[in-house]
């Protein structure tokens, strides 16, 4: 079985964002960048399959500029065998991405495409669930359980208020969810090693994707702020606060 | 202009997102028409069509359709689209789920979860994790939303019924099979749809802490919640996360126990209406977000928030 696991460069979940009134867009300028932390225990994933001897391949890609690399890299040094970047000046919407993906997938025929469920920059929750119309193939959305039954699999959704369990016919799209597993860190001999796997790049036109977006960013702008700050002395003074000012017990 | 809105229901009783979601078709265009898909759900259709501002209730009843299967859904869906100008569903699971198959399928790229609709082809949605607010603008004939539930109201009963028209089912492309649900049997409110929540963070010490936040929560009626430092210390399950990378929630009362407030937590909750923070620590960001915040040891305070409580009850 051969697995492709698709990974996005994003802000890290720890910065706090800023944005840039003149550009009207968030400012990305110096800012640390990570692996989209869906996407990490997309990889995750892959890896511990891998480790049961149930795959033999595990394929990064990520569509991005060059610096993707280093996610991809990342992705190498937790695991996976070897890395393809889809060179794009920015990270483009999900339609775009997911249409770059079936192409790869078809190109390669992959048995199992497992990636995050969201990416924490645009918040789309997309790309799998496209990618999984144009292959026409089962999907399993937010996942957080992976098995194997013969030549199917079977996965645990996280849905509202519970858990649902699918059986999904190959090839098959399956989305990450946090409760999937917890990433490991990749350890400094994997890092070195990670630097002799390959990143084969490619071009969108190789690909011969329309890279023009259907929709268009018109600006950006930050949430109105929250007014906070309020104290209370005591529990007796919240409650009655609560109660009589805010008006919700 | 005509909008297509998918209902969310459990076959029995119609989800109130969806309420939510007609509303926000209402303001992007109209006629609005709701289809039901599910297997012996008349009666979610007969709700549906007594809501304001429905014009037409379409029903698609199979057992095909039972679990609302994303591969079957959106072949049903696909059908129905070349009638309308917009789909529309609330952003819950199944929203999420099937509607961005469908987008694909008729190659346009989906606006999700909108917080406001400015005109048919302008919408507001929130990106990282609500740390920014894009205004996006569509250049496709056809579009297809999921709408944040927490930012449209919820729309009310009709005097009038809407009709109803059945459909026949599509056939099922046979890609996924179900095979069991388990719906959490907890008595206490799912965080996402909770009116209020108590949630605690790495200053709980334990998870045999919680049963403090528990006690509270159960004489509001509230959901608990955790931020991630709590959840990564191993103090509570991952499904207690609320944060960035966990559940963004907005409920009427967030009451932030032990929490500092870093931003990925923040990012989850401080859209809520009004937000409580109990911290000793009176330099913790969380205090910055607070209406109510109260600088005192969570473990004399909580127990005495709970006896307070309860005296309110009596």
């Amino acid at each position: 079985m051969k697995i492709l696991v698709p990974v996005k460069r994003v802000v890290d979940y720890n910065v706090k964002i800023r944005v840039d009134k003149d550009t009207n867009s968030v400012d990305l300028n110096n800012i640390k960048m990570s692996m989209n932390p869906f996407d990490e225990i997309a990889v995750e994933e892959a890896i511990r399959i891998k480790e049961k001897g149930q795959c033999d391949e595990i394929v990064v890609v990520s569509l991005g500029p060059e610096q993707s690399k280093e996610t991809i890299r990342n992705a190498l040094a937790m695991g996976a065998d070897r890395g393809i970047l889809i060179k794009t000046e920015h990270s483009p919407e999900p339609l775009i991405v997911a249409k770059a993906l079936a192409k790869l997938v078809q190109q390669d025929n992959y048995d199992l495409i497992i990636l995050g469920k969201q990416s924490i920059d645009d918040d789309c929750n997309q790309t799998g669930q496209m990618l999984s119309a144009l292959l026409n193939c089962s999907v399993g959305t937010y996942a957080s359980k992976i098995d194997f039954d013969n030549d199917s699999i079977i996965i645990t959704r996280e849905i509202d208020g519970g858990l649902q369990t699918l059986k999904l016919s190959k090839p098959s799209v399956v989305t990450a969810d946090l409760r999937l597993n917890v990433p490991r860190y990749a350890s400094l001999p994997n890092i070195m090693k990670a630097k002799q796997k390959t990143i084969d790049e490619l071009d969108p036109q190789d690909l011969g994707i329309d890279m023009n977006p259907k929709l268009v960013i018109k600006k950006v702008e930050e949430p109105p702020k929250r007014i906070g700050g309020g104290k209370v002395e005591s529990i007796e003074e919240l409650i009655d606060k609560l109660k009589n000012e805010a008006g919700v017990i | 202009m005509s909008v297509l809105v998918l209902a969310e229901h459990n076959n029995d009783k119609l989800n109130e997102a969806t309420r939510k979601a007609i509303t926000a078709a209402c303001l992007i265009s109209k006629p609005v028409h709701v289809i039901v898909v599910g297997s012996e759900c008349e009666n979610v259709a007969k709700v549906t069509s007594g809501i304001s501002g429905v014009d037409k209730v379409m029903l698609a009843d199979d057992p095909i359709y039972k679990n609302m299967l994303s591969e079957t859904t959106s072949e049903l869906l696909l059908d129905l689209i070349k009638d309308y100008d917009f789909l529309v569903a609330a952003a819950s699971t199944n929203g999420k789920n099937i509607l961005p198959r469908v987008a694909a399928s008729i190659d346009v790229s989906q606006i999700s979860e909108i917080i406001s609709v400015i005109d048919d082809k302008t919408f507001q949605r929130p990106i990282y994790a609500g740390n920014a607010i894009a205004t996006i603008e569509t250049k496709t004939e056809k579009n297809v939303i999921t709408i944040r539930t927490t930012a449209f109201e919820t729309a009310p009963e009709s005097d009038k019924k809407a009709e109803i028209e059945r459909i026949n089912p599509k056939t099922n492309p046979q890609l996924s099979v179900f095979i069991e649900e388990k719906v959490s049997s907890s008595e206490r409110p799912e965080l996402t749809s909770a009116g209020i929540i108590v949630s605690g963070g790495r200053g709980m010490q334990s998870g045999d802490n919680f049963k403090l936040l528990e006690s509270v929560a159960d004489k509001l009626g509230a959901a608990v919640g955790a931020s991630r430092a709590a959840v990564d210390a191993g103090f509570v399950p991952n499904e207690y996360q609320v944060g960035q990378t966990g559940k963004v929630v907005a409920p009427e009362l967030y009451i932030a126990v032990g929490i500092s407030g870093a931003i990925q937590h923040l990012a989850g909750m401080k859209d809520s209406k009004v937000i409580v923070a109990i911290n000793k620590d009176e330099e913790a960001p969380i205090f910055e977000v607070a209406d109510y915040g109260l600088i005192a040891d969570l473990f004399e305070a909580v127990p005495e928030f709970d006896k307070e409580l309860e005296k309110l009850q009596k």
